[in-house]
């Protein structure tokens, strides 16, 4: 060893307790956030040429090669772009407003285990935290929508937030059905009650809750076929009408980072998370394809994450008073019952999670 | 230290926010106000270790209630300073109240009555102790009835709120959303083969 390694390793050890905690956690934080955001930006990206191809068209491809530098590129662009605020919004929300519908969407990832051993926060009451950090991402848009005075925006506003909190009861209830069947809070312990063949993740037991649970996320993040809050034939683009430059964007990487997020959580919820879907088969007992890893969370993911731009090139816009009727008469009448089944079931010892 | 620096944080931006609630003009910033302060105080309770209410804490009351409270007040046209007109006419009673509970609470914490259940610190739970399954064990045992009884009175409130604003008014014209949902392709288009023309 060097004579610096050794006289770093000694400043590190010097340090009090508390501040190397502090310091490992910020790094965990920032390597979390980071590839969370390159991810975003290529979303983007992915949406745009996934649905070009839909359409049997090219998508960006004049930014380097294949149009692959094109994220990089629009982010540019909105920075540079200038901010305006309107002259009778009410500046300081106005700007809050976007930072606000960010940070639950990139604070939720604390608790979600990326593989067996990796998880920033590993509280006993993961899913509740989630949820309640999903549920603050309504403010964000409220906000937005009544800070800029206008009518648009103020119309797309208010649909967003009925649309989420109706559509929030329907996941919530979605969520009991899983906790009871993983018998923990704890996201880890969910994803381990699943064990076994891809028969046994909980896709299969709880499948209507796993329906729900996902048409929900489309609305939850106010994406099509659910995408009334900005209605662009109705309401021009709702309650982000009256954003430009950065703002608009944070306001556009917080939807996509929520997408990513419902992928997610779908896939731990419902898909076994880090677990290998090859893990049951005999003859691979052994073989690394069996073992759980983040790669099988990420491509899990992918999958999910490329239905959000499949729902989107392939279904019509639902009409509002259907986003409405869908929400609390159907998908929560159809929560309860299976939770009333699965109580049954789970009282008289059968089924999986007996 | 560390906890005790959080605390302090914490409980001053609380403060501070609920002044905000009673203090500030505009009734949107109001109910923000309310919605910080709640957000704080749930650090509280996690500071407390109480990691289940904290955290329900924010679920039920900023990410529902108060997102209808701050539907419903940019929906109205509030009227701030109708509101405050009574505001120096009811400071008295008002601060007559807050110092009652501020005696009291200084009453059953600082003055330490000995058996009282604050007169010492309690002790803390270890890391791994689970507090929501100790709630739900005393909730659906003990208090079980307590806890029903609470449920069906908001069931009540719930059937009694709708009946309150149900109202039936003739010759109004609905949608059937049921049957525009079933609709079948044949109900609305009709192929038609047509003879090409000729000459």
């Amino acid at each position: 060893m060097t004579d610096l390694t050794i006289f770093m390793l000694q400043t590190w050890g010097a340090l009090p307790e508390v501040l190397r905690f502090i310091v490992v956690t910020t790094l965990k934080i920032f390597g979390i956030i980071l590839p969370l955001i390159i991810v975003v930006a290529y979303y983007t990206y992915a949406e745009r040429k996934v649905i070009a191809f839909m359409h049997a068209r090219m998508g960006p491809n004049r930014v380097g090669p294949m149009g692959i530098l094109q994220p990089i590129a629009d982010t540019l662009k909105m920075l540079l772009k200038e901010v305006i605020v309107p002259a009778n919004a009410n500046r300081f929300l106005f700007v809050l407003a976007p930072v606000i519908s960010l940070i639950p969407a990139l604070a939720a990832w604390a608790v979600i285990p990326l593989n067996e051993t990796f998880v920033l926060a590993d509280i006993n009451a993961g899913l509740l935290y989630v949820l309640a950090l999903t549920s603050m991402g309504v403010y964000g848009v409220i906000l937005g929508g009544w800070a800029s005075n206008s009518k648009y925006a103020f119309l797309g506003a208010m649909r967003s937030a009925s649309q989420m909190i109706a559509y929030e009861i329907a996941m919530g209830f979605a969520l009991v059905g899983v906790l009871m069947a993983g018998g923990s809070l704890n996201l880890g312990e969910i994803i381990r009650a699943q064990e076994g063949t891809v028969l046994s993740w909980f896709w299969l037991p709880l499948f209507p809750l796993f329906l729900v649970y996902l048409i929900s996320g489309f609305a939850e993040t106010n994406r099509s076929p659910f995408d009334v809050a900005e209605g662009e034939s109705e309401i021009v683009a709702g309650f982000h009408v009256e954003y430009s430059g950065i703002a608009f964007g944070i306001f556009f990487v917080a939807e996509y980072a929520n997408m990513v997020l419902i992928a997610a959580l779908t896939v731990i919820l419902f898909f076994g998370g880090w677990l290998s879907p090859l893990q049951g088969i005999p003859g691979l007992k052994d073989s690394i394809l069996a073992q759980p890893s983040f790669g099988w969370l990420a491509s899990k993911m992918l999958f999910f994450m490329f239905c959000f731009l499949w729902s989107r090139a392939t279904f019509p816009r639902y009409r509002y008073d259907q986003v409405m009727r869908l929400g609390w008469k159907v998908f929560i009448p159809i929560t309860i019952a299976w939770i009333g089944v699965e109580a049954v079931m789970s009282y008289m010892d059968i089924g999986p999670w007996a | 230290m560390i906890n005790g620096i959080l605390f302090y944080t914490f409980a001053t931006v609380l403060v501070f926010a609920a002044l905000g609630v009673i203090s500030s003009r505009n009734p949107v910033h109001s109910v923000l106000f309310l919605v910080l302060s709640f957000t704080q105080s749930s650090a509280l309770w996690l500071l407390l270790g109480a990691e289940f209410l904290a955290i329900v804490l924010v679920l039920v009351y900023v990410g529902a209630v108060m997102v209808l409270f701050l539907f419903v007040v940019m929906m109205l046209d509030v009227n701030a300073e109708q509101m405050r007109e009574g505001f120096t006419r009811y400071l008295p009673l008002g601060l007559a109240v807050a110092f009652v509970l501020v005696v009291e609470i200084g009453y059953v914490i600082g003055f330490k009555i000995p058996g009282s259940p604050f007169s010492s610190v309690p002790e803390g739970y270890p890391a791994d102790y689970s507090n929501i399954k100790e709630l739900g064990a005393v909730l659906y045992t003990e208090h079980v009835y307590a806890f029903e009884l609470a449920a069906v009175i908001l069931l009540v409130a719930i059937v009694a709120a709708i009946t309150l604003t149900m109202r039936k008014r003739p010759g109004l014209k609905k949608q059937k959303i049921s049957e525009q949902v079933s609709v079948r392709r044949e109900d609305r288009v009709r192929l038609v083969k047509v003879e090409p023309f000729k000459e």
